[in-house]
Order: C-alpha cells, then structure tokens, then sequence
C-alpha cells in the first residue's frame, strides 16, 4: 500500500517515512501528497516564533498539555538550524517535550533548516500537512530562533504568537519592522525576571500605535512562566479568541486562499527552476555560462533570457 | 536531491544525572553532517522508541552510566520489535563492563562503546555500519 493509504489508516511510521521524504526532497513524495492533500485543511495551525533562549519550546510542551487537557489530539513541527559548514544540526527542542512522547494523541517531528531562510524549513508545509491528514485537531510550529526578519510563519500560521523575554533591548525594538508585526498575540515569557513589566508595557505601546480599522484583530500582551505553567492557561483562551475571529470575520478563508497561492507559487518556482538547471547542468550549458560570463563575454541577463527561451521553445521534450 | 541526511536519536535512558558524554557525542555527530536528535535525561525505554519513530531516524545511540544497562538497553531493542521496527540500528555508550557486552549484542545491541573510544571512532563505526534507509 501507499505511504498515504498507510497514514489514512492511522499508520505512524508511514508519516514520519513520508515527512522523511518530503525533507529529503524525493519526487515520489510529491504523488503520495496528491492522495493526502483532499484530507487536509481541517487541522488549526499555531506558530511560535521568537528569539532563541525565549522558551519557545517550553511554551510549546504546555500547550501541547494544555490541547490534550481538552481532548485534542495535537501535531509539533519544531525546527532547529542546520550548521552552514557541515550540514549537521542538533534538534534539541524535543527536550523540553518528551513527556509527550507515549502519548498516542500527539506526534512530535524536529526538522532543520537545511538552508532555508525565514525560520522555517522548505518541508514544513507539507510536514504540516501530514500531520492535517493524520487528523491532528491542532498543529503548532515552532520556528528557528529568529531575529528580526525571519517571518514565513506568518504565511504559514493561522494565528502567529510572538514569544519576547525581558532584558532583549530598549523600546526602539519594539517599533522596528519585522517579527514584531506579525503577531495575533504576544507573550512575554520568564514574567518573573527584572524588566518583565517593562517589555509587556512596551509591547503595549507599540500594539496602541499601530493603525486598524473597527473589526480588526486587536492583539494582546500576556506574560507567562512556561517553566512553571503559569500563564498558559489565559494563552490558550486569547488563542481560541483570535481562532474566533478569523472565522467570524472570514479572514480565515482569506488566510486559507494565501495560503493556496503561496503553495502553488513555491512550487511553480521550484520545479520551473529545477527543470532549466537541471536541463542545463545535464547538457554542459551551465558551465559554458559561467565561464561566458566570468570572461564578460556573455552577461547573466542574456544567458538566462536565452536558457529560457531554448528550454521552452516548441518542441523541447520535458525531462522526467 | 534525492539523498538522505543521516539521522541519529541521541538519548539517555534511566536516572543518571550527567549528560556531558551524550552531548559531546551529539556534537561529534552534528559535525559529521548528521542530524542529531537529542532527546535529554531521564528518558524512559518507551519514550526513547515513540520518539525515534516519529523522527524516522536510522540510529539510535544510547549513553548510560548508572550501571542499569543490562536491563534498559534490551528493553529498548525489545519494543522496536514490538512495532516492527528494528531496522533501526541501536548502539550504546557509558560505563559498561566488558563483561556485559556479549549479553548486550545478543540482545540486539549492534555495538558497544567503552570509555575513552574516541569520538572520531564512533563517528566511523556509524558511517560503516549505519546506512540512511532507502
């Protein structure tokens, strides 16, 4: 049987073999998501995103309790960077979940970056969508540490929380573009270090600057302690709020459509682009253009210009 | 496009408290090129299992130094059994003596590393011995 037919059927090493292949990149994981992809669009997906060291994954493991309390089963994509020398990474967010890890109503997957900018990794959509099909009534992401402009989730995410800690930097932070927003919520976690008040205030200030219209989401600031639990609770409420929103004011549908046209466009580009290279890398075109090029005797707008024109002209057989 | 990444669970079952081995050995890995799961203290058999499953690695790696060895480590090759799972290559590490090593790989155990192995030796054995599953 299919990977996707073993996954309908509850299968759980079908889903990390196929969530295995979509990272790696194989192409007969594109025809297992074809089956998969009627079932999915049910699940609600929650992101987390925010400095390193700011307790993403802590906050993430007291959801995930806080879901399973009210009998959701719940889904975690939890990415870690990939070392730009080696290719390696350690995935150590499971750490902070791992209580979780015989609990039949929650599936864990650490996934790196592999390169990929915006602090998620080029699979975790489809890595999300798995989880969908495998009927995960909640799918939280937790992305890569970010910094500042690391901000796909938003793309990704039906609601986006912003985790802060206190003592990060002065106010001029807090109304620089960027992380800061993108977030339907925002948590100052570690509420009970110096300073705590002072970021939530601030926080608040930039949220009060920042122009809507009647009917617009208004996000809120909340302090937590995820290492002792406290603050969780009021966090899934504002969750459930916002997730109240987004369908009473459509913006859900909306979110959904984006989402479409972002997954269509990324793999319109992918595969327009995988099919030039890899026509010219294949034919020894790619090497004659590099040395054209580096010898100015060629420029990179022609060269690309005529690849594309020769790759498409009438007649030209795809590659397999 | 279409290779696999090795992917390695580090893990530390039992009560032990020290993880400096098991982090030095995830280290060593992650500069291997391997991606590294490391999944902490205080990790029980099941937890270790469930967890390597959902990660789909290759190898799992135990450290152990509490001398309870000779039961967590089998019970670990006993449940990857149970879910039709032991083409997941388990080894382990720590304070173990020598004398317990053949009852180790007859459990399922495929090697067993002593104090002072380096880490260069491990990073080998892995590569010889682990293949990322097609």
């Amino acid at each position: 049987m299919s990977l996707a037919g073993r996954i309908l059927e509850g299968d759980l090493r079908a889903a990390a073999r196929l969530m295995r292949d979509l990272d790696d990149g194989f192409r007969s994981a594109a025809d297992e998501m074809k089956q998969l992809f009627p079932r999915t669009g049910r699940a609600f997906i929650l992101g987390i995103t925010g400095p390193p060291g700011a307790g993403k994954s802590t906050l993430v493991d007291q959801l995930t309790a806080a879901y399973r309390r009210r009998g959701n089963t719940v889904g975690v994509v939890a990415i870690d960077p990939t070392s730009p020398f080696t290719g390696g990474a350690i995935l150590g967010d499971r750490i902070r979940m791992n209580r979780h890890a015989d609990d039949a109503g929650v599936f864990i997957r650490s996934l790196a970056t592999r390169g990929h900018m915006g602090g998620l990794s080029r699979s975790t959509g489809d890595v999300v969508n798995v989880m969908d099909a495998m009927g995960m009534d909640v799918v939280i992401i937790e992305t890569v540490g970010v910094g500042q402009d690391e901000i796909d989730i938003v793309r990704m995410a039906h609601t986006t929380v912003v985790v802060s800690v206190p003592g990060l930097g002065d106010d001029i932070q807090a109304i620089k573009a960027g992380v800061l927003e993108i977030g339907d919520l925002f948590i100052v976690n570690k509420a009970d270090r110096d300073g705590a008040e002072r970021t939530a205030r601030e926080l608040a200030a930039m949220l009060e600057m920042k122009q809507t219209k009647p009917g617009d989401w208004q996000p809120k600031v909340l302090m937590t302690e995820a290492s002792r639990n406290c603050g969780i609770e009021e966090m899934v409420e504002e969750i459930g709020n916002h997730r109240r929103h987004l369908v009473e004011s459509g913006a859900l549908e909306r979110i959904c459509e984006e989402r479409s046209v972002r997954h269509f466009m990324d793999l319109l580009k992918e595969r327009l682009f995988a099919e030039v290279y890899g026509h010219i890398r294949v034919n020894g075109r790619f090497r004659e253009i590099v040395e054209e090029m580096t010898s100015r005797r060629t420029d990179p707008y022609s060269a690309v210009e005529r690849v594309i024109a020769e790759r498409f002209a009438a007649g030209a057989t795809p590659l397999s | 496009m279409t290779e696999r990444t090795l992917r390695i669970l580090v893990g530390k079952p039992g009560l032990d408290g020290h993880d400096r081995g098991a982090k030095i050995i995830a280290r060593a890995f992650r500069d291997a090129g391997f991606e590294v799961i490391y999944t902490g203290l205080h990790q029980t058999p099941e937890q270790i299992v469930s967890a390597s499953i959902q990660e789909d690695v290759d190898a799992v790696g135990l450290s152990i130094l509490s001398g309870a060895h000779n039961s967590l480590l089998p019970r670990v090759c006993e449940l990857f059994r149970e879910k039709s799972a032991d083409d997941i290559v388990v080894f382990g590490g720590g304070v173990i003596p020598e004398d317990d090593i053949p009852g180790l790989k007859a459990a399922g155990i495929s090697e067993v590393f002593t104090p002072g192995t380096s880490t260069e030796d491990i990073v080998k054995w892995v590569r010889e011995n682990v293949t990322p599953r097609a």
